[in-house]
């Protein structure tokens, strides 16, 4: 250390808050294209109108929501909850072991390498595009629907809870390694208790995403709520489905409560 | 290079070490050529400067550091030809303490002294926490022995420091070993906690009859403590002697330079 | 050693009431998964045949009709890709305000928050698909209806997110700015957006990512997008030309991956 060293690299003084050349660029080009992007949309005033007086009348017929039709809305809401917990249930019990295999502080590369690249490729295509493969090769209904879910969990919580298990001390694993526990055992003790209340949190967390998306996968046939919603639209029977979206809303207020709960529970 | 003070009547020694050779780096050795030889009883401080190899030492006893060459002998066995069941065992026989305490932080301390069991019992009853009531006991016994008898249910993120070593030298004797280890057990610590966390390992050496080594930056705990010091420099072993022994020329040659002996 | 206690102490991992409350949560936990596994509406037969159904559609698949790009996937996936910046940049526009106004320290007005809050919520309870739904019922089939359902969904997100940086922000720099006497705009510029501003960006990113994945199926119920593609496909059946518009998005979706993290990596 010689004094002070004279920082040479930068002028005495920036103007405070300037921005570079680069970053204004940035901006300009990110303008013309939104500009150029809208024109391509067909955006016109005229359009513009239209459209608000359709949305106006729209949501003329959507309110007061009908219940009359109970039936399939509860029938196709009980679905779609069956649908969100058990893709839960299952996602998450293949998540645990592809996490830990993810781990690259616990695993070899051999290991780690696969196992990621399996959760990776579980999470690129959206559980809705999943749902339609599952819908052609197990046949429409709820099993689709679970199958899709399933397959998005694991791509959701295994890169989490990989993540999670990267993140934990090392020094608390060796000294159980140190006391000669098998390797099982230096999971339970040095690992699972530094990892399981975000693991907790991911769960919930994955739960009310499977419900959401539990409404959505019957859309494209894979059984819930979603087909009841889908054809309501389409018969133009939009009281109707004002009541299915205020019951999925309702469903999921209360599931994010019961999740809550659940954290509490585990100290999440 | 050995002085060898060993004097003590040896039937078998404890723990022999032969020509111990660890490189993380090939070519670039830490450890060069270790040969040392611990017998029944006391209590060993290794001293040095820091990145001289005290750490990669203990830990290539238990095998936490693979030895890259040469021979451990924990009681006429030798660790470095272990492998899978038999390192486990070998492990269990062997407590260890760390700086940082290296507890579970979010389990109990009754939880953690348990782990010091996990080499006995089987993954679903490690899992439901099913421990031999006898072990239970003991853990309870050595909770009193430390002085932390009410602490069981507690977290051990809620412990002080000073607490947290207790534990953390309970959970090593939990495991009934038939040598304990301490890497920098007091450098976390306040000077009095320092003290008692030492005389808890003297005293606990002493009751049951094992060898303690102790690595250590406070030579004045060292010469306080132990009954002999070991003095470590590049790797090798630069002083082997009783604690008495261990004078400023010493320390010189262990550590290099004199201005800081003032 | 200290000599043995007369009596033998029990140790349990847990309180009794807080083991009560655990097994009671647990045992809900299995008699939801229960019941919902015992009234879903799975056909065994089904689920034996997934096996053979799926190889039977992976063998339809291939080859790729990698020719079917130009004429048939190409302009959809483009239409995709301004559907998802576009509406991200709409969304940001609109979440902004609401941000501003959620964040309690910078609006310190109980019902302002609330009602920021709850347009928020709603925003984020709608899936996208809904939206998409709603918005071609009012402008009618196309990629501006797929560009208002992302954006509106998409409000919730970025809104939420925003406004939690804010909140999240150090107190220091605004006392500073308000005992030299600026005003809220120059607070907002000089105090609050150097601060936010790198959480901003990536929050921005983390939404033009999802928006990718998710425009990608807004063409199933007519918004516009390769899912339009998609569907004209999978209704004909034509499983060359389904693997085509996967592997395009697919492909997409890793470049646009990439492509975050990079200038992540270089403006943060």
């Amino acid at each position: 250390m010689s004094g002070a060293a004279p920082l040479r690299a930068q002028p005495a003084y920036l103007p405070p808050f300037r921005q570079s050349n680069a970053q204004r660029a940035a901006f300009v080009l990110l303008a013309a294209y939104a500009l150029y992007a809208a024109a391509q949309f067909d955006l016109t005033w005229a359009r513009f109108i239209i459209g608000l007086s359709n949305g106006a009348r729209f949501l003329g017929r959507m309110f007061p929501p009908s219940f009359a039709n109970w039936e399939p809305l509860l029938k196709g809401m009980l679905e779609s909850l069956e649908i969100a917990v058990l893709a839960s249930v299952v996602g998450i019990a293949l998540s645990l072991p592809l996490g830990l295999l993810s781990a690259r502080n616990l695993m070899p590369a051999w290991v780690t390498w696969p196992a990621r690249s399996l959760v990776a490729l579980c999470r690129a295509l959206h559980p809705v595009i999943v749902a339609i493969l599952f819908v052609k090769a197990v046949g429409f209904g709820a099993l689709a629907g679970i199958l899709a879910l399933v397959v998005a969990s694991v791509g959701f919580i295994g890169k989490l809870f990989a993540e999670a298990i990267e993140e934990i001390s090392l020094k608390q694993v060796e000294a159980v390694r140190a006391s000669g526990a098998s390797f099982a055992n230096v999971i339970t003790y040095g690992v699972l208790p530094q990892v399981f209340s975000r693991f907790v949190g991911f769960g919930t967390y994955q739960f009310d995403s499977n419900l959401r998306n539990s409404t959505m996968v019957g859309i494209v046939g894979a059984g819930g709520i979603g087909a009841t919603l889908f054809s309501a639209f389409q018969r133009f029977d939009y009281d109707f489905v004002c009541a299915i979206l205020l019951t999925i809303i309702a469903v999921i207020v209360i599931g994010e409560t019961l999740t809550n709960v659940l954290k509490k529970v585990f100290r999440a | 290079m050995n002085t060898a003070a060993d004097t003590q009547p040896t039937t078998q020694a404890a723990l022999v070490i032969r020509k111990l050779f660890k490189a993380y780096v090939a070519g670039q050795p830490v450890l060069k050529g270790i040969d040392l030889t611990f017998g029944g009883t006391g209590l060993t401080a290794i001293i040095g400067a820091s990145g001289t190899g005290k750490s990669t030492l203990l830990r290539c006893i238990n095998r936490l550091v693979e030895p890259t060459s040469g021979e451990i002998l924990l009681e006429g066995e030798d660790i470095v030809r272990l492998g899978g069941e038999q390192l486990r065992a070998a492990r269990r026989r062997i407590g260890m303490v760390f700086q940082e305490y290296n507890l579970v932080e979010r389990l109990t301390v009754m939880e953690n002294l348990l782990t010091g069991r996990l080499g006995t019992i089987g993954p679903l009853d490690a899992w439901l926490r099913r421990f031999p009531p006898a072990d239970i006991e003991h853990a309870f016994a050595l909770l009193d022995t430390v002085g932390l008898a009410n602490f069981a249910n507690q977290r051990a993120d809620s412990l002080s420091g000073g607490q947290r070593q207790r534990v953390g030298i309970a959970r090593a004797l939990m495991q009934e070993p038939r040598l304990l280890l301490a890497d920098e057990p007091t450098s976390s610590l306040d000077p009095k906690t320092s003290v008692e966390i030492m005389e808890l390992l003297r005293e606990q050496g002493r009751a049951n009859n094992i060898p303690v080594i102790v690595n250590m930056h406070d030579v004045e705990l060292a010469r306080r403590f132990a009954d002999r010091v070991i003095g470590m420099r590049n790797g090798e072993v630069a002083f082997d002697g009783a604690a008495t022994a261990l004078d400023d020329g010493m320390l010189r040659s262990i550590y290099g330079g004199e201005g800081w002996l003032q | 050693m200290p000599e043995a206690r007369p009596e033998a102490r029990q140790w349990r991992r847990f309180g009794a009431g807080e083991q009560l409350v655990r097994f009671a949560v647990y045992l809900l936990l299995v008699a939801t998964v229960v019941a919902a596994g015992r009234s879903v509406e799975i056909i065994p037969e089904f689920l034996y045949d997934a096996p053979e159904q799926m190889q039977d559609l992976l063998v339809r698949m291939w080859p790729v009709d990698f020719a079917h790009y130009p004429k048939g996937v190409h302009a959809g996936l483009m239409e995709t890709l301004q559907i998802a910046t576009l509406g991200t940049l709409l969304a940001l526009v609109l979440a902004v305000p609401f941000g501003l106004l959620a964040a309690r320290n910078l609006t310190p007005l109980p019902p302002v928050n609330f009602f920021a809050r709850l347009v928020l919520v709603a925003s984020r309870s709608v899936n996208s698909l809904v939206w998409a739904l709603l918005f071609v019922a009012v402008f009618g089939p196309g990629a501006l209806a797929g560009m208002l359902a992302i954006a509106f969904r998409s409000i919730g997100f970025l809104g939420k997110l925003i406004g939690e940086a804010i909140e999240e922000t150090a107190k220091g720099p605004v006392e500073a700015l308000t005992a030299a006497g600026a005003g809220t705009g120059a607070l907002i510029w000089y105090a609050y957006w150097p601060q936010i501003r790198p959480a901003f960006w990536s929050i921005v990113l983390l939404r033009w990512d999802i928006n990718v994945r998710e425009s990608a199926v807004l063409g199933l119920v007519g918004a516009g997008g390769i899912g339009m593609a998609l569907d004209t496909a999978l209704n004909l059946f034509q499983w060359e030309r389904v693997a085509m518009v996967l592997v395009a998005i697919f492909v997409v979706v890793i470049i646009a991956e990439l492509a975050v993290t990079q200038v992540r990596k270089r403006i943060l």
